[in-house]
């Protein structure tokens, strides 16, 4: 099969002609040893499935061949390792100089290149001409014109393109530099390098990567050149356009030069977009719409401002399976009710997230309901022992479907965000924002994978992989749990009901406080970090703003779809695993005898259970933040916090599952049984330090195995964790002991600052020494 | 003068590029080499970076990596 390579600039339309290239083959490959992911997809000539389909590779979008983002240096290397049979350049046809710089790279390889230029219906109603056959007799490879979006040319190209493939071609330079090239060149050719060309122009350009794959020829090359004082870098780079300066203005015919100066819609999106004063406000409210479209229970605040909806929806239908349970001592039928809610609750009308989260449900509500509690029926109707049923639905099935329901709200998130890059916004705020966010140690690229976080940690974690420097990803990387994800949003309105009802204090306002504690620590690591492990310049921030256009709905459900699979991938198989062990763990004790709910003639609870008993082990580790062993029932939340590492959904199913035990229908329940003789503020404190504490800790095993795949297995890697933990468990006690006793302020805040001023002491004094030896 | 120093709405022809390492190249690779044509379109609403036009397209650039341009003001350029 013949391997194609699309390479070309971001937003030259290069996914676009993937995606109408390979139509729904599409799939996201991670390949062994890389970690970020590159699409690879097949061709089939007259759509017709038949077994002579041409591979096509759909490599991160590049500017140049010298690597800046881990994203380049995969394009980079693949096209020099993975040797494609024939690279399909792909340039914006509107924008054909600048996309023309990386050509002439291309061209320095051993590699067949058919160029395409894409775009040309929006070239045509700009009312420009493009002397293609000028083009390819300048590049000297075959020069196509397409428009990927309405699927024009692409036959053409893709026939231009497995010609080119079956004859090697020669690398050739377009630039005119002295003979010291072709003395590097020679250098690489006897070395026995492929594609001398290439890297002797990298190694004159004093390329880092080009440094470490070819130390020795690098170092006969640098000898080379130190004989002459010339600055080859800015030599080669300013001859490229010397070369395609000329070449365009020859080649392109029509008014488009002026036509620039107009102002054209997108200047006029962008004046408001980016204006002086309105700038940030309409990101804020950007920003909220998303989350609120995403998350609320109560669009609009309709139900908040008083305008009443009863119960809420009843659903359409409601069954029962002939079981009983017992409530308020009256012995009731269990009445299945899964699309109760689907439209509007009794706070108010659903939002398009909270409407689907509800319609797919979790193991007994909504669409997945309906599966499992058939699933239930039909194992009852085999009179399926009762721990067999308690495993397969509650173990298997209900651990699943709790995440399963919640995938439809975050690809609507990633939607939102899709549209948002897309759309050429995303660019903007990184430009408003980079001010601000420099002041912290990081470029205002790192808004948008921090932001993400806020919804869901794992795609806002892959997200990093545009942030220009390693040190700048692994600060994003390390902060992102600290932006309240919507699976601790669940817990944290349970705790703060539970605050509400032992002290009085608003719920609102104390998960307000919360995400905002959240962020602040976010800000005060990154500055931390920022002045002693991870020290850099601020990151540079040089960047393309693209022009502003309409969403592409067919790439963006593509896009979506493939963020949406590796989430489901990555959740799936971790929180499988783990909740089947939780719920053997759970219901058997020690010498394994399982622990009916039904039949108390054993005398068993679940207090007995493994992990009760394991609870009550590691309880005193939470004694510094005020729910260790100083209260009753003190393993119940030992349990839920330990069981939040796996998956923050958990805290909350766990507390709702095990209240029972104790005797309480909720978690306001358990907590005024567990805190019976204290006070209130010793409660308040307590809550506090436990909502803190699961906020800031270890997110979730999937957010977990992600940080491992961003950060390499190595150091970094396991320093994030624990840097998770130890700073959970710092900010957990630092809350309790707080709100507790309140002068200790007058000792933590001195240490607080001595702390920062040490970091900054530290950082100036490296940045001194390091001057001094520069 | 660098580009940093540049009066918004003006436009200029780079002369030399100072700096070393990854952002000099970088400002290479994004079309700003000796010759090339800027105008200077905005600054962000809070004073930094730069909105700038060059080669067609739209580019941003902090100040602090602008001042590594050195350019020539176009005069006789109202935009």
């Amino acid at each position: 099969m013949i391997k194609v390579a699309l390479a070309g600039n971001p937003n030259c339309g290069k996914t676009t002609l993937f995606n109408s290239l390979t139509g729904s083959t599409a799939y996201v490959g991670n390949w062994p040893g890389v970690t970020v992911e590159k699409r690879s997809g097949t061709y089939y000539p007259n759509k017709k499935k038949k077994a002579d389909g041409i591979e096509i590779v759909d490599l991160p979008g590049i500017y140049s061949l010298s690597p800046y983002t881990p994203e380049e240096v995969i394009s980079r290397n693949f096209l020099l390792n993975e040797k494609p049979d024939v690279v399909i350049n792909v340039l914006d046809g509107t924008n054909l100089e600048r996309n023309l710089y990386m050509t002439t790279q291309i061209l320095e390889m051993d590699v067949p290149v058919v160029v395409g230029v894409n775009m040309m219906d929006a070239v045509a109603d700009s009312g420009q001409v493009i002397d293609l056959d000028g083009l390819s007799k300048a590049l000297g490879v075959p020069v196509l014109g397409i428009s990927a979006l309405r699927e024009k040319g692409l036959q053409d190209l893709m026939k231009a393109a497995e010609k080119a493939a079956k004859s090697p071609r020669k690398a050739v330079s377009l630039i005119k530099v002295d003979a010291t090239l072709e003395e590097a060149r020679k250098i690489y050719e006897d070395a026995g390098v492929a594609s001398p060309l290439f890297h002797a122009t990298k190694a004159l350009e004093k390329d880092e990567i080009e440094e470490k794959e070819h130390a020795e020829e690098f170092k006969k090359v640098a000898a080379l050149c130190e004989k002459q004082s010339k600055d080859f870098e800015a030599e080669i780079a300013d001859e490229r356009y010397r070369f395609l300066t000329p070449l365009c203005a020859k080649l392109i015919q029509g008014a488009a030069r002026q036509e620039k100066e107009k102002l054209s819609l997108s200047d006029r999106i962008d004046k408001v977009l980016t204006n002086r004063w309105a700038a940030i406000p309409i990101m804020v409210v950007v920003m909220f719409l998303i989350f609120h479209f995403t998350f609320s229970g109560d669009l609009f605040y309709l139900g908040a401002m008083g305008v009443p909806f009863g119960e809420g929806y009843p659903g359409f239908i409601s069954f029962t399976l002939g079981e009983k349970e017992v409530i308020e001592g009256v012995e009731q039928a269990v009445v299945y009710n899964p699309f109760q809610g689907l439209f509007w609750t009794g706070d108010g009308i659903n939002s398009i997230g909270e409407f689907f989260h509800v319609l797919a449900g979790d193991g007994s509500t909504g669409v997945l309901g309906l599966i499992g509690i058939g699933l239930k029926a039909l194992l009852m109707a085999c009179n399926a022992p009762e721990w067999v049923i308690g495993f397969l639905y509650e173990g298997v099935y209900g651990g699943v479907a709790a995440v399963l329901g919640f995938v439809p709200q975050i690809l609507i998130l990633f939607a939102f965000f899709a549209i948002l890059e897309d759309s050429g916004y995303m660019a903007r705020i990184a430009f408003v924002l980079d001010r601000i966010f420099r002041r912290f140690g990081v470029s205002g690229r790192a808004f948008l994978p921090m932001v993400m976080g806020f919804g869901c940690g794992v795609p806002a974690m892959i997200n990093t992989r545009t942030l220009a420097s390693d040190k700048e990803r692994t600060k994003t990387i390390r902060v992102i749990p600290f932006f309240t994800c919507g699976a601790k949003a669940e817990f944290l309105t349970l705790i703060a009901a539970a605050v509400a009802s032992a002290v009085g204090f608003d719920a609102g306002a104390f998960t307000f406080l919360v995400y905002l504690l959240g962020v602040v620590i976010a800000i005060a690591s990154v500055i931390l970090m920022n002045h002693t492990t991870l020290r850099e310049k601020v990151p540079p921030f040089i960047m393309e703003l693209p022009s502003y256009h309409l969403p592409q709905v067919k790439s963006l459900g593509l896009h979506v779809w493939d963020k949406g699979k590796h989430f489901i991938q990555k959740a799936f198989t971790i929180i499988l695993v783990s909740t089947i062990v939780v719920w053997f763990f759970s219901n058997f004790t020690w010498n394994w005898t399982f622990i009916p709910t039904a039949d108390e003639a054993l005398a068993l609870t679940e207090k007995d259970s493994i992990l009760a008993n394991l609870g009550m082990l590691i309880a005193p580790l939470f004694t510094p933040m005020g729910f260790g062993t100083q209260i009753q029932n003190s393993w119940l939340f030992s349990v839920a916090s330990i069981q939040g590492i796996i998956a923050k959904e958990n805290v909350t199913s766990t507390i709702e599952a095990l209240a029972g035990v104790i005797g309480q229908e909720d978690f306001s329940g358990v907590v005024a049984a567990s805190f019976a003789g204290h006070s209130e503020l010793d409660i308040a404190a307590s809550l506090s330090a436990f909502a803190v504490f699961n906020m800031t800790t270890i997110p979730c095993f999937a957010s977990v195995a992600t940080a491992k795949a961003e950060l390499g297995k190595g150091k970094t890697y396991v320093g994030t964790v624990a840097f998770w933990i130890v700073c959970s468990y710092l900010m957990g006690c630092l809350t309790y002991v707080t709100i507790r006793w309140v002068w200790t302020l007058a000792i933590s805040i001195p240490v607080i600052a001595l702390l920062f001023v040490l970091a900054f002491l530290y950082s100036g004094h490296k940045n001194k020494k390091e001057a001094k030896e520069a | 003068m660098t580009l940093n120093e540049l009066p918004i709405g003006s436009s200029c022809l780079v002369k030399k590029i100072n700096g070393e390492g990854k952002i000099r190249r970088r400002i290479f690779d994004m079309g700003i080499t000796p010759g090339a044509e800027i105008y200077l379109r905005k600054k962000a609403p809070l004073g930094d970076p730069l909105e700038v036009t060059l080669r067609g397209y739209e580019l941003t650039l902090r100040k602090s990596e602008a001042s590594f341009v050195e350019v020539e003001e176009e005069k006789g350029d109202a935009q």
